[in-house]
């Protein structure tokens, strides 16, 4: 027995060895459950959950000509508390795909890193890339792994959205908890802002629009639900910090600079006051 | 009931080394040579789906010759290896010489335990911040590593094509210039009589240092085709303005040709029917020739 143990020490897992699925996340079920964000039990206790991570708020998702937006603002929050000013929600899934995260913020972040990782891990093995349904569908399974968390209030309601090489168009998917996949067309939001954001993209959307008027809608959006929604946070001119603006298109994933959305917001804030913006 | 013949030890590894040897003799050479922004790979490798060299990690290169269904078992094993090394920990902790030693204890294992010795060779390179921290490992089919410095060259007839490398290496190459010092050498190959290797049946990769995350780059088509032809403009160096999209960092994501299935006779693992070509015997670990001190 010892001498067959110290024979394998060092070498390759036979489950690495293993022909099997391309899926890290299949991979990772097999051999190390425990590392999967949705397999930890969550005990039905007295805490509240829900109080335990900071609450990531609004994003939204503007489809334009060629590509498609996605957008978060920077602000987390913890009960009535400010957890986190300068908070990214948006990431590059992969080159060609954009994910934002709503809800408990810290299984969010966990599963975003999980999905990113999912992707590459896929298009390393395979040497070719997932079609866009099917990243969707991947995020879907992972969020249904991680429903018994959602039922006891630690729930993550991500936003996808990536461009379709083969159809040449930006898409968007929106879920709920327990991995319902739902394509949204145009625009949409989630999170606490969303209702407000939404109503506002309504408004200002219009087919054909450039990149850059993508920009400035998605920007006028998270303002108007930052407006109205305390936990949305708006541009803070003070401290330099911009929602986080990223565009994919054929051309790959790009994070809008700083400026841009800077020069934006400030464009949203001239026009309201010279409107008059008492209410 | 069966009495075994006595086989002694000595015999019993010797013929272990002997079969695989023979096997990755059989195979077409991979070259592995460092140069001023990165590591280069390159291989005569008609097919466009099954690969010889491919990504591990954002800096972490792999090649391979031998038996494509072994070293792509283990090409895959690398793959979840640092995944979920760089899932656990962090991906700057993911490096080449853990990922060598596991292979390294892995293929010593076999080779010593299974009743197949794996018919394979490989090499694992990372690509440094500068070109001092480069790291090439060469690992043959008993579990012997070693740590090379600038070149490798291994499969097929590795020792023939080392000796061409090792003339024209230098380590400020160009990658235009070692591309076409590794072409040079893969295609002085058989029988002495140098022979132009088209670029459409070449597998060529690159790590390269200024890549932000992830390094490797296949290169393929009309890029590769001007890195070749000699020129030595350093304009055919650069990523021409239309490579300039940040391409899917894997490589552009190439529409496949064919599954194995398609292939039967083009595949990497492309030896020939006859398998006549053994070679002279050597030493364990001597199959091919390497750019400088072992470690």
């Amino acid at each position: 027995m010892n001498l067959n143990a110290d024979r394998t020490a060092g070498r390759l897992p036979d489950a690495f060895l293993r022909p099997g699925s391309s899926s890290f996340v299949d991979f990772l079920a097999e051999h190390a459950p425990d590392r999967l964000p949705g397999n930890r039990a969550v005990p039905a206790g007295t805490t509240d959950p829900a109080a335990l991570s900071p609450h990531a708020t609004t994003i939204v998702a503007v489809t334009f000509e060629g590509g498609v937006l996605l957008a978060g603002d920077r602000r987390a929050t913890a009960g009535p508390m400010i957890a986190s000013r300068s908070i990214e929600k948006v990431f590059p899934a992969d080159e060609y795909s954009a994910v934002g995260i709503a809800g408990s913020a810290g299984i969010g972040l966990e599963l975003v890193r999980l999905f990113q990782l999912e992707l590459e891990h896929y298009e390393k093995i395979e040497g070719s890339l997932l079609s866009l349904t099917g990243k969707a569908n991947r995020l879907a399974t992972m969020l249904r792994g991680n429903l018994s968390m959602a039922m006891q209030g630690l729930a993550v309601v991500p936003l996808f959205a990536g461009y379709d090489l083969d159809k040449g168009v930006g898409r968007i998917f929106s879920y709920d908890a327990t991995g319902g996949r739902y394509e949204e067309h145009e625009h949409h939001g989630v999170g606490s802002g969303s209702l407000f954001a939404r109503g506002a993209l309504k408004k200002l959307w219009r087919r054909g629009m450039d990149g850059d008027e993508a920009v400035r809608v998605a920007v006028e959006a998270l303002y108007d639900a930052a407006d109205d929604d305390s936990a949305t946070g708006g541009p803070d001119t003070v401290r330099g910090i911009f929602p986080v603006v990223a565009l994919v298109t054929a051309d790959g994933y790009r994070r809008v600079g700083d400026d841009e959305v800077a020069r934006a917001a400030k464009e949203i804030v001239a026009q309201r006051r010279e409107r008059g913006s008492l209410a | 009931m069966n009495m075994p013949f006595y086989v002694s030890p000595e015999q019993l590894m010797k013929d272990r080394a002997d079969f695989a040897r023979k096997g990755i003799a059989r195979g077409r050479s991979v070259v592995v040579l460092a140069y001023a922004g990165g590591i280069a790979f390159a291989t005569e490798n008609p097919s466009r789906a099954l690969h010889k060299i491919s990504e591990i990690y954002d800096r972490i290169g792999f090649a391979a010759v031998g038996k494509y269904n072994e070293f792509e078992n283990l090409r895959v094993a690398g793959v979840r290896y640092a995944d979920m090394r760089g899932y656990s920990y962090d991906r700057s902790d993911v490096t080449a010489r853990g990922l060598a030693n596991a292979y390294a204890q892995t293929l010593g294992t076999v080779f010593i335990t299974e009743s197949k010795p794996l018919e394979v060779e490989i090499v694992v390179a990372e690509v440094g911040a500068r070109p001092a921290d480069d790291q090439i490992y060469r690992l043959t089919y008993d579990g012997t590593v070693a740590d090379e410095h600038g070149f490798v060259v291994m499969g097929g007839q590795a020792e023939q094509l080392g000796r061409k490398v090792k003339e024209g290496w230098r380590e400020d190459l160009s990658l235009g210039e070692a591309l076409r010092l590794a072409v040079a050498a893969l295609g002085s190959g058989e029988g002495g009589t140098p022979r132009t290797i088209e670029a459409t049946q070449l597998e060529v990769a690159v790590l390269e240092r200024d890549r932000p995350r992830r390094a490797f780059r296949r290169l393929t088509g009309q890029v590769l085709a001007d890195l070749l032809a000699d020129g030595g403009s350093p304009a055919a160096d650069a990523p021409p303005a239309g490579d300039a999209r940040p391409v899917p960092e894997g490589g552009p994501p190439e529409p496949s040709t064919g599954t194995p299935d398609d292939q039967p006779t083009d595949g990497p693992d492309d030896r020939p029917a006859d398998g006549s070509t053994d070679e002279p015997d050597e030493g364990p670990g001597d199959s091919g020739t390497s750019g400088g001190t072992s470690h």
